[in-house]
């Protein structure tokens, strides 16, 4: 048995690197401690479904190949395409990244990542207002006032709240768990006495809520304090003290009326999005009397009416705030390395997503450049499709006219994008059987740890793509001569 | 066996007292050597000036802050495109090129040595990862260490070899090569939104003053026998009336100094020499730092020269980027970094019709022209922050030319020509001078050894800029000059032809220094042992990230250049 410390997960941007994995005698993983459940789901069971062999469709079906036929077939594919795109890269390492750029550049195609149809909207918010923001460790050192927005890391970041918010413990602020077990035993408690009145006195029961309206009490202690504003209850609502529904659509009348309220301006109606001015003003004081607060946000944000006009808004009421405390934003980035390839995209071309290097030199305009609308104007003849699955995310529309061309699919498991494509790269898992860098959501980078080996004969996603950049410039040269 | 020669140049190579001598350079394997064979591969330098390739001590190129910077701005790369080439890949530049662009764009001006002054511990691998795809030039970077808490609290408990032990850690654990201080104590300051505004405030929660924090590190520096001194970007930055505090922040190392040797560096003077109560008033205090200068040997300085020019400022001094972000309504990016430091980024147009602007744009040219020793003052603009880099060569016509300046004086603001004291400055710097500002000197007070001259046993980065001395006064034709220094003639790199005609023939990739410390008694050994140790245990508490991922494996970089050195505890 074998125990391998301070691995990186390879799920979220959390990026938890004090995973320990277990390995059995023959080398298999059987454990992996410390990860949540999506980073055990995949260290166990990354290989029972994954495509064992590179695949070629032939007449209309997916044929075994070798990998130089594979490589080969994806080359000739991106050679004789006029405006390919190449989309994903979320699921792996920077090294492979950077072969990417210099790939798309090779074949004059359009760059473009998973952010695109996830905090694409972050990014130009960012690019419009800012964004103060700090690495994670601040909000543990220093957070007095966490608020969840849009987001709910109960679910897709398990242990965000344990390892750098309200369960966390800092120099200067200690964790809220004890706080939450003590609210969660109050509510058991609460909910007996209700069944057994129910039962004795034979009528409905309830207790008179503890404050008339405004915030709950716990808002004015001085340890950490969690808010949560969403449209439904979630369980990440149920660990916080406050929770605020705010009406679907609505979270960009809000964000702007707080602002009005923490820039001392004065609300001429009785509700914003469903929340009464009275609480509002409350939560504003609260916002401006914190030590430091972090405002994390997520896909509720990006995605919902508003779009980069929510996030701008919520940058905004950030720098705001600024003059009167120290707050900070940090948006929930999710997959994987997704904030690594905006990072590397944007060294070597000057522009993190959507990125056109049809005419030689890099172009930006998302709407244009960017896959999704592309795609529905059906202006490409050509994807691959490298650690995503676009297929699964992309609107109907899109996914159409990427079934109509030519497709390379670079990755491990079977997915509703490989078994639309022509050619399937099955390249080893990085960060389980490869080595590489990756990126935390607050832009710390991090090493992938190799593992285990891979099985014979895989090789990495940024060899693969070394060996297509090599046959594409083979290709072209022959075209040439 | 590569061999080639560069002949028939004016060759000027000041840490060799070369002074415009017409003579022949000789490369053997990327070095120089006293002579070659027939057979080797002919320069033609003839009627052209020969200098060793150009030495920038602080340039922001690569890491998390520049790349945020650069997310930021897709309206600064929309204007400036680079399209790809048979040996060139695309980018996008101005105030924030991308890597391959900005590689290539100081290639083209003959520079081959660029610093990379300011790293995020925790983010060093981020640095790497950008240096790496920078080609063309060698490099370094500086950690940032002025506000590390493992720093503070050794400075503050008064455990200096401990602190040295932990920072010869850091250097290599970040492969940095020279210790950076940023705003010191600000910066922690600023982790709760704060600030300190002297060199004797006390830091909250740390019991310590940046007096402190500035003369600890300095004797770290010294017991560590650092190839470059501490390299300082005072308290008070940007602020009227802060000429003080430059000068304090010199005085309060005086007595550190050994012998005639440097013990701090300060970096972009311009913005630590305001003079003023308020920016209505804002005067130079250039005399004053001049002053001092000349009378005291332990400090260099560079310029952070000011270009009229749309601009990005990016510095660890979060609270001042704070106070831009008020005083522009800009869009801000602020990036504290745990337990280390912090960081910010505002867009920023200098005018030739703001008082303020122009004052700072004399203030550097000032400074430089005033302090009679060219070997304590370098030339930079501390791209991108006083403006971009690729503007150098119409800083050296401003040095080589008082005409460059006048013209330049007709067009700015009246109230700041005014009290400009350049109509008074006649000095122009020679050729020589030129090549201790841009390269010799700076090389020197990095210690780096091999670069920046031409003697036997340097590496063979060597710059040929087409201006002939016997035939034109560059004082006089500073246009034609300007556009030499703009294209070089030739740009040679480890004995390689790189540039021609200020076009990118080669692509090749450099190395990145870094300082390997090794102790020189046993003693030294033990309380790194130790310190290692103690790191290890405080890892969790102090940092998101485990001790095991936080070093980074020298063969990370593309191409790793340790630099050994003993220290002398």
């Amino acid at each position: 048995m074998k125990v391998i410390t301070g691995v990186t997960c390879p799920v979220c941007g959390t990026f938890c690197d004090d995973l320990e994995i277990v390995l059995d005698d023959k080398n298999k993983i059987i454990e992996a401690r410390n990860a949540c459940a999506m980073g055990a789901a995949k260290f166990l069971n990354y290989s029972t479904h994954r495509t064992k062999t590179p695949l070629i469709r032939k007449n209309g079906e997916l044929v075994e190949a070798t990998m130089d036929e594979a490589i080969e077939k994806a080359a000739q594919i991106l050679v004789d395409a006029h405006y390919p795109i190449l989309y994903g890269w979320s699921n792996t390492c920077c090294e492979a990244q950077r072969v990417g750029v210099e790939l798309v550049e090779e074949v004059g195609g359009v760059m473009d990542n998973t952010a695109t149809v996830c905090h694409g909207p972050s990014i130009l918010g960012v690019q419009a207002a800012g964004i103060p923001s700090a690495t994670l460790g601040q909000m543990r050192h220093r957070a007095d006032l966490i608020i969840y927005w849009a987001s709910n890391p109960w679910d897709a970041h398990p242990r965000h709240p344990e390892r750098y918010s309200m369960f966390s413990d800092g120099r200067f602020e200690k964790s809220s768990w004890i706080k939450y077990l003590s609210k969660l035993r109050g509510e058991m408690s609460k909910k007996k006495i209700q069944r057994a009145s129910n039962l004795v006195l034979k009528k409905d029961f309830c207790f008179a809520p503890c404050h008339e309206e405004g915030l709950p009490c716990s808002m004015y202690t001085k340890n950490r304090r969690t808010i949560v504003v969403d449209v439904r209850k979630t369980r990440s609502a149920d660990a916080a003290d406050c929770f605020l529904q705010v009406e679907p659509g609505k979270d960009y009348e809000l964000l702007q009326a707080l602002r009005v309220l923490v820039n001392d301006g004065e609300l001429d109606v009785d509700e914003v999005a469903g929340i009464p001015v009275e609480t509002l003003e409350d939560l504003a004081d609260v916002l401006i009397g914190c030590k430091l607060g972090i405002l994390f946000f997520g896909l509720g944000l990006t995605m919902t009416k508003g779009k980069h006009r929510n996030i701008d808004a919520a940058i905004n009421l950030t720098r705001d705030l600024n003059n009167r405390t120290k707050f900070l934003i940090m948006p929930m980035r999710g997959h994987y390395n997704v904030t690594g390839v905006n990072i590397v995209t944007t060294w070597q071309t000057g522009y993190p997503f959507a990125v056109d290097l049809s005419n030689g030199y890099p172009r930006y305009n998302p709407g244009e450049t960017s896959a999704v609308d592309i795609l529905c104007r059906d202006e490409s003849d050509a994807m691959m499709v490298i650690a995503s699955d676009p297929v699964a995310h992309f609107p109907r529309a899109a996914s159409k006219n990427i079934a109509k061309h030519p497709l390379i699919a670079i990755d491990p498991e079977v997915t509703p994008t490989t078994m639309l494509a022509d050619v399937i790269l099955p390249p080893a898992f990085v960060g389980i059987e490869a080595e590489g860098t990756a990126y935390r959501m607050d832009h710390v980078p991090l090493p992938l740890k190799k593992v285990v080996e891979p099985p014979e004969g895989f090789i990495s996603d940024q060899e693969i793509l070394r060996r297509i950049l090599q046959k594409v410039r083979e290709l072209k040269k022959r075209d040439m001569d | 066996m590569t061999e080639l020669i560069v002949k028939n140049g004016f060759v000027y190579d000041p840490l060799n007292r070369i002074d415009g001598e017409r003579m022949d350079i000789c490369i053997r394997d990327g070095k120089i050597v006293k002579s070659v064979k027939d057979k080797a591969k002919v320069v033609d330098a003839s009627g052209m000036v020969v200098m060793p390739g150009g030495v920038d001590i602080h340039s922001h190129i690569a890491g998390g802050e520049v790349d945020t910077g650069r997310l930021l701005r897709p309206e600064d790369h929309v204007k400036d495109v680079e399209v790809k080439t048979a040996v060139t890949r695309s980018g996008v530049g101005f105030s924030i090129p991308s890597t391959f662009t900005t590689g290539y764009r100081y290639s083209k001006m003959g520079y081959t040595t660029v610093m990379n002054p300011s790293m995020a511990p925790l983010q060093a691998r981020h640095t790497h990862e950008e240096l790496s795809d920078t080609p063309m030039i060698d490099k370094g970077t500086y950690p940032l260490l002025g506000d590390w808490w493992i720093s503070l609290e050794h400075i503050r408990d008064g455990l200096l070899e401990e602190n040295a032990a932990h920072i010869a850690w850091m250097l290599k654990a970040t492969r940095g090569y020279a210790i950076k201080i940023v705003n010191p104590g600000g910066l922690e300051a600023w982790g709760f939104g704060r600030n300190v505004h002297s060199l004797d405030d006390q830091v909250p929660n740390f019991g310590i003053t940046p007096r402190e924090i500035i003369r600890g590190l300095c004797k770290v520096n010294t017991m560590l026998n650092l190839p470059h001194t501490i390299h300082l970007h005072t308290n008070n930055l940007g602020q009227p009336g802060n000429y003080v505090t430059a000068l304090e922040s010199m005085k309060c190392v005086e007595d550190l100094a050994r012998k005639d040797k440097p013990v701090l560096h300060i970096t972009h003077i311009q913005f630590c020499a305001f003079k003023g109560e308020d920016w209505g008033r804002l005067k130079s205090g250039a005399e004053e730092i001049a002053n001092y200068v000349n009378n005291h040997s332990h400090v260099t300085l560079d310029m952070g020269q000011v270009v009229f020019s749309d601009t990005t400022t990016m510095t660890a001094d979060g609270p001042f980027q704070f106070g831009l972000y008020h005083l522009t309504g800009n869009k801000w990016v602020n990036h504290d970094v745990e337990t280390e430091t912090s960081g910010g980024i505002v867009p920023f147009t200098y005018k030739r019709s703001s008082a303020v602007h122009a004052t700072q744009w004399s203030i550097a040219l000032e400074i430089m022209l005033l302090v009679k020793d060219p070997w304590k003052v370098f030339m930079t603009t501390d791209h991108p922050n006083a403006g971009p880099f690729f503007y150098y060569p119409k800083i050296f016509a401003w040095y080589i030319s008082k005409k460059a300046r006048e013209d330049m004086l007709k067009k700015i603001n009246k109230r700041a020509r005014k009290r400009s004291l350049l109509p008074t400055i006649d000095r122009e710097l020679s050729l020589y001078e030129l090549a201790i500002v841009t390269r010799a000197g700076q090389a020197k007070a990095l210690g780096l050894k091999d670069k920046g001259h031409l003697g036997v046993g340097a590496d063979a980065d060597i710059a040929v800029y087409n201006i002939n001395p016997e035939r034109a006064d560059p004082a006089k034709k500073f246009v034609s000059a300007r556009k030499a220094f703009d294209r070089a003639a030739y740009t040679i790199k480890d004995g390689e032809v790189v540039v021609k005609d200020g076009k990118i023939v080669k692509q090749v990739f450099g190395k990145t220094y870094w300082v390997d410390v090794e102790c020189a008694r046993n003693h030294c050994r033990t309380t790194r042992a130790r310190a290692d140790a103690k790191i290890k245990k405080k890892f969790k508490d102090y940092w998101t990230v485990e001790y095991e991922n936080y070093p980074i494996r020298e063969g990370f970089l593309h191409s790793s250049a340790p630099v050994a050195v003993k220290a002398e505890i």
